[in-house]
């Protein structure tokens, strides 16, 4: 599949001197350095990614790190020095102005940290902006804003000024704005970094749900570890202007590329990150009908399973674990006994993308947890091992090496 | 003692009476008379208009505008005001005077917030611009009368023109502020949504700079206003010629009622302009907002404004 936006070898230097600094900086010469040398500032080093369509990809560092330098070149609001930027196959860092203003109306919107509503204008006239830059008519720019508005749940306050909203409702009306003109790609240049916690925890939610049905393709800047991991798809992590890592969050969190990533993600949520699915292992079944204590009793003791998932049919019945089955056992069972009577019935479960953090409880003790489909059919199995070991950090090393693997396949770096 | 006058002595009178009249005069006169008819020609219609329209019906439009924009108060004093003016036999000067303040500010608009917009895009031209509008504020109004005169002629046209060089700085300097004060945050916004230039003057700039150039306007009208005695030196008439005329006989009455006249003018004038601004100082802070306020469809569905939720 051809990426939506593909992004190489861009380079952003600011000041005088633009070509002696890109020199250095291709010999490898440090930001500080070519800084004291040129009196140029590094913006942006050699970045380059590939986003697909629908894909949410988190460009995520310190303060001046180079993200928003980066994020605005991919609209041209700022020309790289040297590098492409390819939109559906135009250069958007060589475009003309006429071009620029095209695709900047017709296929990529902006979200601003600070909202950039406009205060003389309504809510409803500041989501129709985009439209009306377009030409269109008075009264089908404000049914499309009233449409888009109700998206974002704030239909009421159409007519309201931006100064009457609170800081979180101004942001919804930033993305309103920007979905209003139907753009295939949005930029959001830290746009929850002024709204409080639990205002941003909407927010991040509130943007997940819209982009379910959206399926935009999403660049999203952020110097918020965990929301980076929340939201992206893939994260591409920036140090003084230059990409040191692109991965998705489990990548990130398993196999920093360097110390830079590896302080970053030192004291992560990790139960955030990973989901049952991550650290499920293959589970090994019995029938409930035609399965004997005896026969399970052995299995287990091949195996060194602990418990055992007990099938009826497709469904999962029930869980047994080696104690109970013995105990049974001992207390006079004969050959045909069922498993059926030292069953536990009320296993923890969980789906695949059941974060793991939802899974301290049940991981405590006890049985193995299934995981399991809409249908009741065992998936897999989570060891509450594996949970403890994941989220002490010291993840099994093959693990991460699985995962690090997958996604080294997936592209190409 | 020695001082540089004694190696050489510079001729620069000489210099500029070779410039202005060996050169200046004889090949551009037509060009400067030519560039005065539109000057002219606004004038008269004022002028004609203003003495035209019967006092009452000036004064009560005077009255209401002071209401609107001041206070009751304030249309209380107009119409005394106009009253006391017409009482003293100064009408029609004053109609006159108002007319050339009139046309004036209206030159100084029409050249100074174009001027001051392009100042405002483009570091350059502005570097430019400064020290131009500098020089034509310090430089003290009798030196350029006489080349004025020389160009084009005595009269009131001329006389509007001095008052143009006098009055435009400030339109150009405060559309200048005005536009470069806009929020850069929102202009980058306009421009990720792909506006053009104008889209961006039009729908973002002027509107948000509105309160700022407003207050270049009324500043502009007082300079207009203080030029009006200054313009009846080559031949502007109105209120200033009264004056002019008292000081030369030494007739103090006349003077007085001139200048009496004048004032009733100016303070009307200043109030209805400036509008509710608020004290300045404080508008940097406030003017954005309010002037959304203001611009904003009024009265448009009200919606649930006063309540912050969310
Ligand atoms: N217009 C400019 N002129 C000169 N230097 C600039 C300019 N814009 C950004 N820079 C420099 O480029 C570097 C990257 O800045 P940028 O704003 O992209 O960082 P950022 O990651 O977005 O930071 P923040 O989290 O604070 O927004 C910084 O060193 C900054 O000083
Ligand atoms: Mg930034």
């Amino acid at each position: 599949m051809q990426p939506k936006l593909s992004v190489q070898n861009l380079y952003k230097i600011f000041g005088d001197n633009a070509d002696a600094a890109l020199e250095m900086v291709r010999r490898g010469e440090s930001k500080s350095a070519i800084l004291s040398r040129t009196g140029a500032t590094v913006g942006v080093q050699d970045a380059g990614f590939d986003i697909h369509e629908g894909e949410i990809f988190v460009v995520m560092g310190l303060s001046g790190s180079g993200k928003s330098t980066l994020v605005r070149m991919l609209n041209g609001l700022i020309t790289p020095t040297s590098g492409q930027v390819m939109i559906d196959g135009e250069d958007i860092a060589r475009a003309d102005t006429a071009t620029l203003r095209r695709i900047r109306r017709e296929k990529i919107a902006m979200v601003f940290q600070h909202f950039a509503l406009f205060p003389h204008w309504t809510i409803a006239e500041n989501v129709a902006y985009g439209l009306k830059v377009r030409g269109m008519t008075a009264g089908a720019r404000r049914a499309r804003a009233l449409e888009v508005l109700a998206q974002v749940g704030l239909e009421p306050w159409a007519d309201s000024l931006p100064a009457d909203l609170s800081g979180g409702m101004q942001q919804r009306v930033g993305l309103a704005r920007g979905l209003a003109a139907d753009p295939d790609i949005l930029l959001m240049d830290e746009p929850f970094g002024a709204l409080d916690p639990l205002i941003r925890r909407d927010m991040q939610t509130e943007l997940l749900a819209l982009q379910k049905t959206l399926k935009k393709t999403i660049v999203f800047i952020t110097h918020d570890l965990n929301e980076a991991l929340l939201l992206g798809n893939r994260i591409a992590i920036m140090k003084d202007g230059r990409i040191v890592q692109t991965g998705s969050a489990q990548t990130i969190v398993t196999a920093p590329a360097d110390d830079y990533v590896a302080a970053f993600v030192a004291d992560i949520d990790r139960g955030r990150v990973f989901t049952a699915g991550d650290v499920a292992s293959e589970p090994t079944t019995i029938q409930l009908r035609s399965t004997s204590v005896r026969e399970a009793l052995r299995m287990m003791e091949q195996s060194g399973d602990r418990a055992l998932y007990v099938l009826d049919g497709e469904r999962v019945a029930g869980v047994v674990t080696y104690r109970d089955l013995a105990a049974s056992e001992l207390d006079g069972a004969t050959p045909d006994t069922t498993i059926g009577k030292s069953m536990i019935t009320d296993f923890p479960t969980a789906n695949d993308d059941t974060q793991l953090h939802e899974l301290y409880g049940p991981a405590g003790g006890g049985p193995p947890i299934a995981v399991t489909d809409g249908a009741d059919r065992l998936l897999a199995v989570v060891e509450p091992h594996d949970v403890l070991t994941h989220l002490a950090g010291d993840a099994g090393e093959a693990a991460a090496d699985d995962i690090a693997q997958e996604t080294a396949d997936a592209q190409p770096r | 003692m020695l001082s540089p006058a004694d190696l050489a002595t510079l001729p620069f009178d000489d210099w500029i009476n070779a410039f202005v009249r060996g050169w200046l005069v004889p090949n551009f006169r037509p060009w400067f008379r030519a560039a005065q008819v539109p000057i002219s020609a606004v004038l008269f219609w004022l002028d004609s208009f203003f003495r035209m329209v019967p006092m009452l019906v000036t004064t009560a439009a005077f009255a209401a505008m002071a209401w609107k924009f001041a206070g009751r108060g304030m249309a209380i004093f107009t119409v005394l005001g106009f009253a006391f003016i017409d009482m003293i036999g100064l009408w029609n000067e004053t109609m006159t005077s108002l007319a050339m303040v009139v046309t004036s500010v209206l030159f100084c608009a029409v050249i100074g917030i174009p001027a001051g917009i392009l100042a405002a895009g483009s570091d350059r031209f502005w570097r430019i611009m400064r020290p131009v509008l500098d020089i034509m504020q310090t430089i003290p109004s009798f030196v350029y009368l006489v080349p004025i005169v020389m160009l084009f002629g005595v009269g009131t046209a001329p006389g509007i023109i001095a008052t143009i060089v006098f009055a435009l700085p400030p339109m150009v300097r405060l559309t200048n502020l005005g536009i470069r004060n806009v929020r850069s945050d929102l202009i980058e916004a306009a421009e990720a949504f792909g506006s053009t230039r104008w889209q961006m003057l039009r729908d973002l700039q002027l509107p948000l700079a509105m309160r700022t150039i407003m207050a270049g306007l009324n500043q502009t009208l007082m300079l207009a206003l203080s030029m009006v005695v200054i313009a009846a030196l080559i031949g502007g008439g109105g209120l200033g010629l009264v004056v002019n005329t008292g000081l030369g006989r030494l007739d103090v009455g006349g003077a007085t009622a001139g200048g009496v006249g004048m004032v009733i003018l100016a303070i009307v004038l200043d109030r209805i302009t400036r509008g509710d601004l608020p004290k300045a100082g404080l508008w940097h802070g406030i003017a954005r907002q309010d002037a959304g306020r203001f611009l904003s469809v009024a009265g448009a569905v009200p919606g649930p404004r006063s309540q912050k939720a969310g």
